[in-house]
Parts: C-alpha cells; structure tokens; sequence
C-alpha cells in the first residue's frame, strides 16, 4: 500500500484512479515502467522512476510475503496428508473386517432383535417346509418299499404259478417221487381206449405229470392210431408203452390194481402190466404250447 | 497416493489380522463403512473439481461416520434401527451415485 499513495497523486493518475490497480501491477505506469525494469538505475522522470521503484518494492515484498505462505502450506500438509493416511486405513480396516463378518455367522451376534425375528421367522418357515418335504419323501419312499415289496411277493408268486402250470402243462421236466410202470402189449391188442383209460386212471389217482415213452402228457394230449401204431399228440409210441408219473406211488399203484381196474383191461387184452414205485422219477419229455387261438383271458382276476 | 496406499495398507491389515468386531460396534460398522465411503467419493471428486481441501475432507469425513452412527444409534434407541440404518444407506447410496457421475464426468468427459 505504500506505493500506492505516490502513484494515485502523481501526473498519471488523472484518468484511472477509480479501482485502482492493484499494488503488484501498475496498470498506467506499465509501459513506461517496462524499460526501468531492465535498466533500474536510471530514472527519467518522475513517473519513471514510481514505476521502477513499485516494481522493485514487489519484488522486495514478494520474499517477504511467499514464505509465510510456504510455511503454512508446509506446515499444515504433513498433518493432513497423515490424518488422511489414517482415516483411509481405517476405512479400508473397517472395509475388510465388516467384509469379513458379514461372511461369518457371527454376524447374528450383533443384529437388532427385529432382524433376529424376522431370521428366525425365516428359519422357522424354512424347517417347516423343509419338515413337510421330508415327511413327503418318506411316505414316498414307504410306498415305493411297499410296491418294491409287493411286486416282488407277485413276481415270486406269479414265477411259482408259472413253474406250476409249467409242470402241468408239460413245458417243464418235473421229478419226484411216482410210478413208472411198463404196459407191454405182445399181442398188438392194446388200444388207444386202454391208454387213455390209463391215463385217466392215473389222473384221479393224483398224477401230477406223466409223460409216455418220449411224449409228453398234457391236459390236450390225444391218444389216436390202431392197437400197435399208437401215437400220443401225433407222435408214435410202441409198446412197450413205459409210463413215467409223479404223484403219490401207493395211491396210483393202488388205483391201477383195484378190481377192474387198468390191470386187469391190460391183462385182458394179454398184455402186461408191470408197476413199481419209485422214489425218484423224472419226467424230461416237453411239450410245446400252442397259443390258443380262441380263448382269451379274461379281466376277472 | 496416500489415500490409496493408506486404503490398501488398511484392507490388507484387515484381512489378515481379521479381528473379531465388538458387539457394540456391529450394528454401527457398516454404517460408518458406507458413511466413509460417501466422503471418500466426495473428496474424490472434490480433487477432480480443483476444490480438494483436506481440512474439509478429514472434517467430512469424521462427521458423516459420527453423524451416520450416531443416526443409527438414536433408531436404535427409539426402536426405528433397521428404518432407519436403511434410510441413511439409502441417502449414503444417493450421494455416492451422485459424486461417481461427477467423476465419471471429469474422467471420461460423458
């Protein structure tokens, strides 16, 4: 401000003295004060030397008034830039740890009773559904016991009617204890009536199977041809006839010796009759089922 | 640079001490985690901006976690805590939205 009073009264300063220039730039002085800058010590005039001396006062000011500046900028900088530093590092600690936490289920430690309630709630519905699942899958798995269980028992009994009808039918070989008795007909008078009253016979006597030399016995077994040209089912037999029949041996034994009985048609005809019992007999001769062609099961049971 | 090396140097520290956070505190951390994130962005884009100070910024930045916490704690107290916790996310979020396009502007000029 020292200058400034010289230069507002000096010869200059008739036409802009309103807002005054600042102390650092002497604004109408300036193209006169240009040379003093360079060559200070020679005045000119008066205005001349206002301007060198305003130039030279800045520049004595200027180190004066810098380094409080300076200092303060210097002073103050360290402390910020650590305050930052700090407060930074905590934001980036507490960052990671509350990361961190959120992860672990310690979390619910320090949540507010309304949110504990609403997880709770949560976790009780959860159960819930989860409980109503698991007895879902259970009564599932019951019943697939229960089917798994059953079908097997079917299938077990459906394989025994199978072996069963297998026998009677004659598509299995079957052994067991029996009969296996000789009809010998020297005199070619035994005929397709004598066989089929045996085998009669032997069925209400409880014959279970039988097959005749090499044919096998069924439920449609036709017993055709002339007295020493059998043929069972189409196929020839010859005598001696040899019957194999599972079932009880005395009760079919006694049944083929009642009085006018088998034996006694077969001896008749002079044919022989030979019965033995027997333990163990094996019937091996198979018949091949036909699928019948009319009849068709029914949906009764 | 030192803002940056002070928040990595203090994510490191945090991941590998991984301390256990005060029961008292845990309501109120993450609050002050967001709230200190918000004056982190606004002295982000204070520097953008050519107006950084770091009076305001240490001053912003203690008084938006105290004032969040301390939000926080009055909700608590009158039973409003998880309202209210979510009203000051709420306006944290908006402010830092808001800051991030400024940056967003000042770093990409769109």
């Amino acid at each position: 401000m020292t200058g400034r009073g010289p230069d507002a009264g000096g010869p200059d300063a008739g036409g802009p003295d309103v807002g005054g220039p600042a102390p650092g730039e002497p604004g109408p002085a300036d193209p006169a004060a240009v040379d003093p800058v360079e060559s200070a010590d020679v005045p000119a005039d008066d205005a001349r030397e206002e301007g060198a001396r305003k130039e030279r006062a800045r520049k004595e000011r200027a180190p004066e008034e810098s380094p409080p500046v300076v200092a303060v900028r210097r002073h103050r900088e360290p402390l910020a830039a650590a305050l930052i530093g700090v407060l930074t590092l905590l934001l980036g600690f507490a960052f990671a740890v509350q990361v961190r936490s959120t992860d672990d289920d310690q979390a619910l430690a320090g949540s507010r009773e309304e949110d504990l309630i609403r997880i709770l709630d949560d976790l009780t519905g959860r159960e819930d559904r989860l409980r109503l699942q698991i007895s879902e899958q259970r009564s599932a798995l019951a019943q697939l016991n229960g089917t798994g269980g059953q079908s097997a028992e079917a299938l077990d009994e459906a394989r025994r009617r199978a072996e069963t009808l297998g026998i009677l039918n004659g598509t299995l070989a079957a052994e067991g204890p029996g009969l296996e008795m000789t009809i010998g007909d020297p005199a070619g008078r035994v005929t397709a009536a004598v066989v089929v009253k045996v085998l009669q016979e032997l069925r209400a006597a409880g014959a279970e199977t039988m097959q005749v030399d090499d044919v096998r016995v069924g439920a449609s077994t036709a017993v055709t041809g002339t007295p020493g040209d059998l043929e069972l089912d189409g196929r020839p037999v010859s005598a001696p006839y040899v019957f194999r029949v599972i079932g009880s041996p005395e009760t079919m034994a006694t049944a083929m010796n009642i009085p006018n009985g088998v034996a006694r048609t077969v001896r008749l005809r002079d044919g022989t009759i030979e019965v033995v019992q027997s333990d163990h007999v094996v019937v091996d001769a198979l018949r091949v089922l036909e699928r019948p062609q009319y009849a068709e099961p029914t949906d009764g049971d | 640079m030192i803002p940056i090396i002070g928040l990595a140097v203090g994510v490191l520290a945090g991941l590998l001490l991984d301390p256990s956070v005060p029961l008292w505190l845990q309501p109120y951390l993450p609050i002050a985690v967001v709230a200190a994130l918000d004056a982190v962005f606004g002295g982000v884009r204070a520097r953008f901006d050519g107006i950084f100070d770091a009076k305001v910024f240490v001053v912003s930045f203690v008084s938006n976690v105290v004032v969040a916490a301390l939000i926080v704690f009055l909700g608590d107290q009158l039973g409003v805590g998880a309202q209210l916790s979510t009203a000051v996310v709420v306006v944290l979020g908006i402010r830092i939205f808001a800051n991030a396009a400024a940056i967003r502007r000042h770093l990409f000029r769109a």
